[in-house]
């Protein structure tokens, strides 16, 4: 069998097994799940009136905050589901199972890849059911083409892989899955001091550039302007550029952990 | 070892050396095991067995060596060692959070076997180990025999020719011990070649063809159980009596021996032969000697592992109530 052929084959059963573990045991994941959904009724039914007054100049009412919200949480969602991963790969690094992949001939790579193919395609899930939340209170897009409903998936698909690579370095270098959890922490942090509830020119202004440039503003601001029609400007190059940038972060560090000899 | 050609080695290891900063896990050893025999590596807690293993095994690298498994250089291709052995670890190598049938098909998958070969090779694996009736219940449910159970199961799948297994029966009750004796019986008996690692001195002495004893990272002695036993002496005839006076009217009358006062009891150095044994009765009868209870005494592989492993304070009537 060829590499590839064998990077397929091994890699695809590790994330059957992965996906496998998320079937059996649902409540983690509709915990990870809980975050975003509340922060979303939280913000649009209870602080709604009040945080609409901040954004648009004035005038703006609930429905006009929604609309500037989803996007924020559609990616906060993203940040707070790849937690799992960093989890779930601390709890299989501290396994003996691995233990056992590793003296096998199987792909070396396989175990990663398919937490981190697993891991993607259940930010997915979560970003659709977060969605439909959304449609259901009110949130439609404004004008958005064919096309820019395909980047606003890509760009959410991409980001996914970014943070996953990140979450599952965070896991690799835990000792165990509860201080994998508590490295993850900023990954649901970083969105409440990003554009996502509140636009980062009403912040004081030491604190601006911290909340424009961090990863999760440029990714914001994007999908706001591909799903509203507001302004994108440079972001759609930070957004990617941090994507890309944080992969490779990513990757390099959790695969120099892995190739380590183990304790 | 000069005998025996690379070919027919399972495993073999030249000047293996492993170190963890400046403490020396394995300070250079040699080890050579036949293909489908039997291998123990006995030692006590922390003599280096594990870390053999895991290089042995691929999980970690040597600092230093020549080693070969299954003909394979450990250093060259480490993925064909891997596709020829199989590993059960001290710790129990299976997903809790699946069932007993769903790890055995992960292996299957794993081992590219098509999938109704797959299914095949699982079920006659769960049934030859009794784990049929609990193959649907998720394996963290499992008891630890059960665990350890399944541990070798799922090492079982690819049929590797090599297997090794980390203290396979630490923590396991006298009976699912004994099971496991068994599965590593059939093992050798299809002409595995088996390496294991063992505290237990009786279990080396039931299973291996050869014994090597490890000690502080060296190997002290290696041969078969029968030959580990003739390199130190400790056959002995013992006497024991009830009665303190006859005991002390006994000690006084034989000289050569070895007095344990508590235990009112007298040994007389032996090796267990008709004649000698009879030699000693006649001692006995001439100086009028009635004991209790008299018996006979072969040196067994804990007085080896004593002898080598040079823990003094382990007591020399101890060990009697080992077996």
């Amino acid at each position: 069998m060829s590499t590839l052929a064998l990077a397929v084959r091994d890699s695809s059963t590790m994330l059957r097994r992965n996906l496998l573990h998320v079937r059996r045991y649902p409540s983690m994941t509709l915990n990870l799940l809980l975050t975003p959904i509340m922060l979303l009724l939280l913000f649009v039914y209870v602080f709604g009136n009040v945080m609409s007054a901040g954004i648009g100049g004035g005038g703006a009412d609930r429905s006009d905050y929604i609309a500037y919200l989803v996007p924020g949480l559609l990616v906060m969602t993203i940040g707070s589901t790849v937690i799992g991963a960093a989890v779930s790969v601390s709890m299989d690094m501290n396994e003996g199972l691995m233990a056992r992949f590793r003296t096998m001939a199987v792909y070396r790579g396989s175990v990663l890849i398919g937490h981190v193919v697993g891991s993607v395609l259940q930010v997915l899930a979560s970003l659709v059911l977060v969605g439909a939340v959304a449609v259901a209170i009110g949130f439609r897009s404004t004008d958005a083409t064919v096309l820019e409903w395909l980047a606003a998936f890509g760009l959410l698909a991409l980001f996914a892989l970014a943070l996953t690579w990140i979450a599952v370095g965070m896991g690799m270098a835990s000792p165990n899955p509860e201080a994998a959890s508590n490295m993850a922490t900023p990954l649901i942090l970083l969105p409440l001091i990003s554009s996502a509830f509140t636009p980062a020119d009403t912040m004081p202004g030491w604190f601006q550039p911290i909340a424009e440039y961090q990863p999760f503003t440029p990714a914001i601001e994007t999908l706001r302007g591909l799903l509203l029609g507001t302004g994108i400007g440079n972001n759609g190059w930070i957004a990617l550029a941090w994507c890309v940038g944080l992969t490779v972060l990513g990757y390099r560090w959790s695969t120099a952990q892995f190739n380590r000899d183990p304790k | 070892m000069t005998s025996t050609t690379s070919h027919s080695l399972g495993i073999a290891a030249k000047g293996l050396r492993k170190a963890y900063g400046d403490k020396t896990v394995l300070d250079g050893i040699d080890l050579a095991v036949p293909a489908g025999t039997v291998f123990a590596l006995l030692g006590p807690n922390g003599a280096g067995k594990t870390t053999a293993v895991k290089i042995l095994s691929t999980l970690i690298a040597a600092d230093a060596g020549e080693l070969r498994v299954g003909g394979h250089d450990l250093a060259v291709d480490p993925q064909a060692v891997r596709a020829a052995i199989g590993v059960t670890g001290q710790f129990s190598a299976v997903d809790g959070l699946i069932t007993g049938e769903e790890n055995m098909l992960l292996m299957a998958d794993l081992h590219h076997l098509p999938r109704k070969e797959g299914r095949r090779v699982a079920a006659e694996l769960l049934a030859r180990f009794d784990l049929t009736e609990a193959a649907k219940k998720p394996a963290s449910t499992y008891s630890g025999g059960m665990k350890r159970r399944l541990d070798i199961a799922m090492t079982l799948v690819g049929s590797p020719r090599i297997i090794f297994l980390d203290e396979p029966t630490t923590g396991l009750d006298p009976r699912s011990r004994h099971t496991m004796w068994g599965i590593i019986r059939t093992l050798v008996a299809d002409g595995v070649t088996v390496f294991l690692t063992t505290q237990y001195l009786d279990e080396a002495d039931e299973l291996a063809d050869r014994i090597a004893v490890l000690n502080d990272g060296r190997i002290a002695a290696e041969g078969s159980a029968e030959e580990l036993k003739r390199l130190v002496p400790g056959g002995h005839v013992r006497l024991r009596f009830s009665d303190p006076a006859a005991y002390q009217s006994a000690a006084t009358a034989l000289r050569e021996v070895t007095r344990d006062d508590e235990a009112l009891s007298l040994q007389i150095p032996s090796d267990g032969s008709q004649r000698e044994l009879r030699a000693v009765l006649d001692w006995l009868d001439a100086a009028g000697i009635e004991a209790d209870e008299l018996t006979v005494h072969t040196p067994d592989l804990d007085d080896v592992f004593f002898a080598l492993t040079g823990d003094s304070k382990i007591p020399h009537q101890a060990k009697e109530n080992v077996r």
